[in-house]
């Protein structure tokens, strides 16, 4: 049922229409994003420092005053009347142009920087010459195309941030949890690489974690983190306790949302400045069934790669280490299966018929590849030489998967289209969490009401309303905990816990309100 | 194989299918006139404020159906051969069926005032109703919502998201005093108030008055005063729809009646949800109970029946829940809106916040009855399970805050409310 605008002065206001002080606040952001364009087009402004401020103080107060004015004055509670009526949220006119315009920057960062005015010789000009004097102030050295879009994206995250923490502000899980992604991306992601760099470090986000961070284990990487003395074997051990300790136990306690939706940038991102689309994604059957494939495909994918990757580079420096690049490659292949036959041994039960057959047919694969490799003397494991895959992976996921579709499309598929079908993070997270996490969403007894809000506003597509109709916690692979879900239900029947695993799925209906003995009946078939 | 036929496609009737196919292979017709596939009632008002599109209401990706051999008729019914077990549609021909399951829902409740059939009267209940509301509100300015219930409070902040004037008409003292008591009730009104709605207390409608156009110009209240508005909102209640049932040899009274297994007084015809009407009330329920939770409870039950288990309808605890513009309710249990004379209540109220809690006990034996909860959500199973062991108001707050459901990192206020009750009890006393 679409919504025809009748605003011709016999109804009420048209729930999109926005203030005059909005339209101020608009204006000046505008303005401010007209100075980065002009700067695109090679307008050399006099001076950088002046104006660069002037961008992004435009920008910012632009989006603060529009977000305290649409929130001011008005009851603190759920805000989305509307959403499905604007353009700019409903897969409309203006979503198209933000989709296009958003897909456009990233193709020309990824793939053109100097079109924004990297040069191999010479000083930068452009939009990027604009962001030297900041970057001369944190680090010392002139801006790259990398300097300029993290400034822009830590910004973006704060900016919106305010606004999502306004719109929330009923909602203290929702406030914690975006300073927690505030603090993170603008410390770990932004300020401290860059001081690090300026302290002639290896430049390291300490947050950010194989294989989220594929080229952890690149060559130029390890040679970079040897040669930086004691502090920079310090970060490649964390990098590896971090995929192995932290991270699990982490997990273990409170679920994959201690990553997701509290510390992880592109979840950063896509709570902060992805929210307003949150409720696009696709919340099919099919859609779940494609992503569970193309998401540990990329998996295996991003494993295979940094295999080939550190084995070739162990093969280069051979006489360097202990390590030679056939015991690596033999523990990776027992290592690999050790954590299969864990998981086949403990919750087989667990695993749907599809699941099972992928998780054998990749391990296969895999185990095959190196056996072929070993075996026939195949310098070139998996077949490809170890960079060109690297290359690979580095252009289709990490540059066109997470950045042009991730947050391209956010106005299309939603908020977390990377998270969901491609973060291979979040594939051994959301293992770690379906498997053995004491983290769930609890159902409340008997008081769903089937509205649908929950899945609406889910942004990883979860059908959390199927779920609840029945009385069953949520337990999924894929759930980052954001918490909207609980938020927005009318009724209070959705609760994020971390208790006890016993009984943490509950899969027959359990709901309650009708006789006792009733629900054990119906879940058992008649004869 | 039988063919079980299923009338309405609302929670009941689509709650049985569900069962019934869960555990037989029986033949499984459910039809409807109002909708292609099951959509969430409650939520009519997500569709009219934006916050949902219409698909988002079906619970069921529009496969299942097929998939659970669940066949799906789009069309009134507009008689039933009871003797011939056959059922005229207004399309179609006719559907012969072994056992019919009558789940009809409701009608908004017109108590013959004048007016009442005109243009821009409507109530919101069915799926033609919000598409008439839509039709209906462009031309409105200001609206009128008789009677403060669930369906006026949700139509009151349909209406001012399109920011359009609203005034409701409330029979009692407050806002639905005929459920909540009163404190209660007056906090809720305050907030609802705060929302720019103008409630009229003691007030009812007289008459609806057309203006030249042939539209709803204004209503006369019982008061004497003419208030002019473009919609009136009808949410007196509502009542079985069961119209084309009357003058049948089913027996009926405000609903079609029936037993304790959900039995009609004709062989293998059940009725269950909205329409169905307990012969004897069962505890201290309504013999008819507009509910959603009990429209499922009824469909399970009846599931079970016709699938060879013979269940009677034997409902737990009773519990409901609603949303106030932004205040939650919870209730679980009885809390009479004018306490019973062995009725006691404890009430506990945020200083600033719409926030509060009303627990009701019996003053000799201090025994729990039930619950109020305003702006704090509680643990169902837990509240549950008190009622069914009996515990005493003592017990219950000294363990409040397991039952507590609200999310991390929110305020908790069973302290205050603990030591609320201390004071109170000292008092008491002296």
């Amino acid at each position: 049922m679409s919504r025809i605008e009748h605003n011709m002065a016999m109804t009420g206001e048209s729930p999109a229409s926005i203030s005059t002080i909005q339209k101020i606040a608009t204006t000046a952001g505008l303005i401010g994003l007209s100075i980065l364009l002009l700067a695109v087009a090679n307008v050399s402004f006099p001076n950088k420092a002046l104006f660069l401020s002037l961008s992004l103080g435009l920008i910012s107060i632009g989006t603060i005053v529009f977000a305290v004015h649409a929130y001011n004055g008005k009851h603190a509670g759920i805000k989305n009347d509307g959403v499905w009526f604007k353009s700019m949220t409903n897969r409309g006119i203006l979503g198209w142009i933000a989709g296009i315009a958003l897909t456009l920057f990233y193709i020309i960062l990824y793939w053109f920087p100097q079109y924004l005015g990297l040069n191999a010789e010479g000083d930068n000009t452009g939009v990027i010459a604009l962001f030297d004097p900041l970057s001369r102030i944190i680090s010392g050295n002139p801006a790259s195309q990398w300097f300029v879009y993290g400034t822009l994206y830590t910004l973006a995250i704060l900016i919106f941030g305010f606004k999502f923490i306004l719109k929330y502000r009923h909602n203290r899980y929702e406030v914690i949890r975006t300073i927690s992604v505030m603090f993170f991306q603008t410390a770990f992601a932004f300020i401290i690489p860059e001081i690090l760099a300026k302290l002639n470090e290896p430049y390291y986000d300490f947050k950010n974690i194989w294989p989220l961070n594929y080229d952890l284990f690149a060559g130029y990487r390890i040679d970079g983190f040897l040669s930086a003395g004691n502090l920079g074997v310090l970060m490649l051990i964390f990098g590896i306790i971090s995929i192995f300790v932290i991270t699990p136990i982490l997990t273990y306690r409170y679920g994959k949302r201690w990553y997701c939706s509290w510390v992880c940038g592109c979840g950063g991102l896509a709570e902060t400045a992805g929210d307003p689309y949150r409720h696009l994604s696709d919340k099919s059957q099919f859609a779940w069934k494609v992503e569970r494939w193309v998401i540990h495909s990329v998996l295996v994918f991003v494993t295979v790669m940094t295999i080939a990757v550190v084995y070739s580079y162990l093969g280069e420096n051979a006489d360097r280490f202990w390590l030679t690049k056939d015991l690596f490659l033999w523990g990776m292949a027992g290592l690999l299966t050790v954590i299969f036959s864990l998981i086949m041994i403990f919750k087989r039960n667990e695993l749907a018929k599809d699941a099972k057959i992928g998780a054998i047919a990749y391990l296969a694969i895999i185990l095959g590849i190196i056996s072929i490799n070993y075996f026939g003397g195949n310098y070139n494991i998996f077949f490809f030489d170890a960079y060109k895959l690297r290359e690979w992976y580095g252009f289709l996921i990490g540059a066109a998967f997470s950045g042009v579709i991730g947050v391209g499309f956010y106005p299309i598929f939603g908020s977390r289209v990377w998270c969901r079908f491609g973060c291979p993070m979040a594939a051994i997270l959301g293992m770690q969490q379906r498997l053995f996490s004491k983290f769930r969403i609890t159902t409340n007894g008997g008081q769903c009401i089937s509205c649908g809000n929950c899945s609406t506003y889910c942004e990883m597509g979860i059908d959390v309303r199927a779920y609840a109709q029945k009385g069953q916690n949520i337990v999924r692979s894929s759930c980052v905990g954001c918490g909207i879900c609980s938020a927005v239900c009318p009724r209070g029947v959705l609760k994020l816990e971390n208790a006890s695993t016993k009984n943490r799925i509950n899969s027959e209906e359990v709901l309650l309100g009708n006789d006792v003995n009733l629900l054990d009946l119906l879940n058992q078939k008649s004869e | 194989m039988k063919h079980i036929v299923i009338l309405g496609n609302g929670i009941s009737g689509i709650t049985a299918a569900r069962h019934i196919r869960k555990r037989s292979d029986h033949k499984i017709t459910i039809i409807s006139g109002e909708s292609d596939y099951f959509f969430s009632r409650t939520a009519l008002m997500y569709v009219y404020m934006g916050h949902m599109k219409w698909d988002h209401l079906q619970p069921y990706e529009n496969w299942f159906w097929e998939k659970n051999d669940l066949n799906l008729v789009k069309a009134w019914v507009e008689k039933i051969d009871f003797d011939q077990k056959k059922l005229r549609l207004s399309s179609g021909s006719p559907i012969e069926y072994d056992q019919l399951v009558l789940a009809t829902g409701s009608i908004p409740n017109k108590f013959g005032w004048e007016g009442q059939d005109l243009p821009g009267v409507q109530g919101l209940v069915s799926k033609q109703d919000l598409i008439e509301l839509e039709e209906n509100t462009k031309f409105t300015r200001k609206a009128v919502i008789v009677g403060g219930g669930l369906i006026g409070v949700e139509l009151a902040e349909m209406l001012r998201t399109r920011k359009i004037e609203v005034t409701m008409l409330v029979r009692e003292k407050e806002f639905w005093h005929s459920v909540l008591p009163l404190k209660d009730a007056k906090m809720i009104a305050e907030h609802i108030e705060s929302h720019g709605v103008k409630i009229l207390k003691e007030t009812q409608l007289e008459t609806i008055n057309p203006g030249e156009n042939g539209r709803v110009r204004s209503v006369t209240t019982s008061t004497g005063e003419e208030i002019e508005c473009e919609l009136v909102g009808l949410c007196a209640g509502v009542r079985p729809a069961i119209e084309f049932l009357k003058g049948s040899e089913l027996e009926t009274d405000n609903g079609i009646l029936v037993n304790e297994f959900l039995e009609t007084n004709i062989p293998d015809v059940y009725a269950i949800g909205d329409c169905a009407q307990q012969r004897k009330a069962i505890g201290q329920r309504k013999p008819v109970e507009a509910v959603w939770y009990t429209g499922r409870m009824m469909g399970e039950t009846v599931a079970l029946t016709l699938t060879g288990n013979k269940q009677k309808y034997n409902p737990g605890n009773w519990f409901n829940s609603a949303k106030f513009f932004d205040v939650e309710y919870q209730t679980y249990g009885w809390v009479w809106s004018k306490p019973k004379e062995y009725e006691k209540h404890f009430r506990w109220q945020h200083t600033t916040e719409p926030r509060a809690i009303t627990i009701s006990f019996n003053s000799e034996t201090e025994l729990f009855q039930g619950i109020n909860t305003y702006g704090i959500r509680l643990r169902h199973e837990v509240i549950d399970r008190w009622l069914n062991e009996q515990r005493k108001i003592g017990y219950v707050l000294a363990n409040l805050k397991e039952a507590n459901f609200d999310p991390e990192f929110y305020d908790r206020y069973e302290k205050q409310i603990f030591q609320s009750f201390k004071n109170n009890l000292q008092q008491a006393t002296i």
